[in-house]
């Protein structure tokens, strides 16, 4: 039975960490923006950071409780640590490496540490020095020198952050694969919701040191919860919102009323909507509109953000975003600039 | 007067031998214990550190001769821990070759600790935790991982300890003495030989000096100036 408890709580400076995962899932992620905590709660399951009370269970067995006396060193604790800057021992040939977490005799070590890296295609490279590799080859050492001693638990500490766009997809799905058999629980935690949606089963979206919204991972992006959550997610446009009854709200901030079919669920204080969601009205103004004011274009190689001033703002904060991608360029340019954006009902976050 | 080629022959070479012996000693004892303190300071949260630093780096402050006073005082066969140091164990410091090396490893010492400390605190925190996470042994991830990483570092303060114990001279004449055969260090050597006017003695000698100190900055720079060969020139 597969079983992640981690209820931690401590305080550094001003920062306080009042975090709880619990999860059956075999890939958990856990996402949040620089400062929020994620790290501190991968490095406090693992032991390098100390908890001032709490208690963290993998599979049955309790690693720490406050409330017991119980604080494994993270020697004891079997959790495999991938760091952002992967942590080789710089000294030591990518062969010692592995080997160093092993326990036993020498030639057992180096059989043991030989069949991993056969494994993981970076037996040819056994005898170099981590400098002497390329990211991925190192991300591959990395993985092998925590995969040899079969942790329980693997934690993953934004292990593509530091990269870009190409080389972070390719090292993504390579380290997917290398971990397909992985039998233990996975946590990875990581700013970028594109690594954490293709990435886990389960979601944690934290700020601030707790815990805003979990669940199943396409639920949190399909139902965010709350405004800090959805940016967390990349919705991009948020308003105010005042329901006037079950099924018609306005929305303050972008100066127009929706009328839904759905019942609008007790407490909305404001909702989102993510910026490639808009579908462009030519002509008659129809129900959920919003007439297009543009004030600026951005243009990327594929795509095109078109920024709009709601009706009756001035502020440049206020701007709505309209995500356009190529097809619809296309539409715009035979067609022209379309007089409103209409959002689609099914697409509205609801959020408190 | 004699000549020169005339005082090299008939040189006495024991300072020299001394002052190696002395010197390598004392590298070996300070290496063990600065690095071995260098550990113990940089866990320490930042008051504990600015208090314990201070006191092991004094005797690279203080005049060697007030610290070969103090270290007099210490040992002094007419104080409690020279007593009993010599009715117990027949130990004499004062006007020995120990005290040579006591007060070159006193002196050198913080050299050492200080070298290693900075090396220490370099080098990147998450070696040691990966370390820990993979279930090595604090001793095993200290001297595997962080003295090898911190290698360069340490490398030159080592060297840099060598070349203070084997110069030292303030505390060494205070405690040891300046005993040809026995105590005499070729500093030592040196001050006693200007005194008498034989500056030919003492030029070969501050010869012989100046060698070892530039081999000894030179093992440095070629030690720790390898990582940094690839450093942009400005």
């Amino acid at each position: 039975m597969k079983r992640l408890y981690a209820d931690i709580h401590l305080k550094r400076g001003d920062f306080a960490l009042d975090i709880l995962i619990e999860s059956g899932a075999e890939r958990i992620g856990i996402l949040g923006s620089s400062g929020s905590g994620k790290s501190m709660t991968l490095r406090s399951i693992a032991g390098i950071e100390e908890i001032a009370s709490g208690s963290v269970v993998i599979n049955g067995k309790t690693l720490f409780d406050s409330s017991k006396r119980i604080n494994l060193p993270p020697q004891k604790r079997n959790t495999g640590y991938m760091f952002q800057n992967y942590a080789l021992f710089p000294t030591m040939s990518v062969i010692r490496n592995v080997m160093a977490g092993l326990k036993g005799g020498k030639a057992e070590k180096i059989d043991k540490a030989s069949d991993m890296l056969t494994r993981l295609d970076i037996y040819d490279l056994r005898d170099r020095l981590p400098g002497e590799l390329s990211g991925g080859q190192q991300q591959r050492a990395a993985l092998a020198r925590i995969l040899v001693t079969e942790p329980e638990l693997i934690l993953l500490d934004e292990p593509f952050s530091a990269l870009d766009g190409y080389l972070r997809d390719r090292l993504q799905m390579e380290m997917m694969e290398i971990l397909e058999d992985y039998k233990g629980q996975l946590i990875m935690v990581s700013h970028s919701r594109d690594e954490l949606y293709r990435f886990s089963d389960e979601l944690f979206v934290i700020r601030d040191g707790r815990v805003l919204r979990s669940g199943e991972t396409r639920s949190v992006f399909r139902d965010p919860g709350s405004v800090d959550a959805a940016r967390l997610t990349g919705c991009k446009n948020f308003s105010e919102v005042q329901v006037e009854d079950r099924h018609t709200m306005r929305a303050l901030d972008w100066g127009i009323d929706l009328k839904l079919e759905r019942e609008i669920p007790e407490g909305t204080r404001f909702i989102g909507y993510r910026a490639h969601y808009f579908e462009p009205v030519w002509g008659m103004r129809k129900q959920n509109c919003i007439p297009l004011d543009l004030i600026r274009i951005d243009e990327l190689p594929f795509e095109k953000y078109y920024y709009l001033r709601p009706a009756g703002k001035s502020s440049r904060d206020d701007v709505i975003c309209w995500f356009v991608q190529e097809d619809q360029q296309n539409k715009i340019e035979e067609r022209g600039l379309p007089d409103y954006l209409r959002l689609k009902e099914d697409n509205i976050l609801m959020l408190k | 007067m004699s000549t020169l080629a005339e005082v090299v022959r008939s040189l006495d070479w024991s300072p020299l031998w001394i002052s190696l012996k002395t010197g390598a000693v004392a590298t070996i004892i300070s290496f063990f214990l600065g690095l071995w303190a260098a550990r113990k300071v940089i866990k320490r949260d930042y008051r504990a550190k600015s208090v314990i630093d201070g006191i092991l780096t004094l005797p690279m402050v203080l005049p060697p001769t007030v610290a070969g006073f103090l270290l007099l005082l210490i040992f002094s066969r007419r104080r409690p821990l020279g007593i009993f140091l010599n009715d117990r164990f027949d130990i004499s410091v004062v006007h020995t070759w120990l005290g040579c090396i006591i007060a070159a490893t006193v002196i050198s010492f913080p050299l050492m600790y200080r070298n290693a400390r900075s090396a220490f605190e370099q080098i990147d925190p998450n070696l040691v935790y990966a370390g820990r996470t993979l279930g090595m042994s604090e001793t095993a991830i200290f001297w595997k991982v962080v003295v090898p990483a911190a290698g360069p570092g340490i490398a030159g303060g080592t060297i840099l300890t060598f070349a203070r114990a084997m110069g030292e001279y303030g505390a060494t004449s205070m405690l040891a003495g300046n005993i040809p055969g026995k105590t005499g260090t070729v500093s030592q050597k040196i001050a006693m030989v200007i005194q008498d006017g034989d500056y030919i003695t003492a030029g070969i000698w501050v010869i012989i000096v100046l060698l070892i100190a530039f081999a000894a900055v030179f093992l440095i720079n070629m030690v720790t100036g390898r990582r940094f060969r690839n450093t942009k020139r400005w």
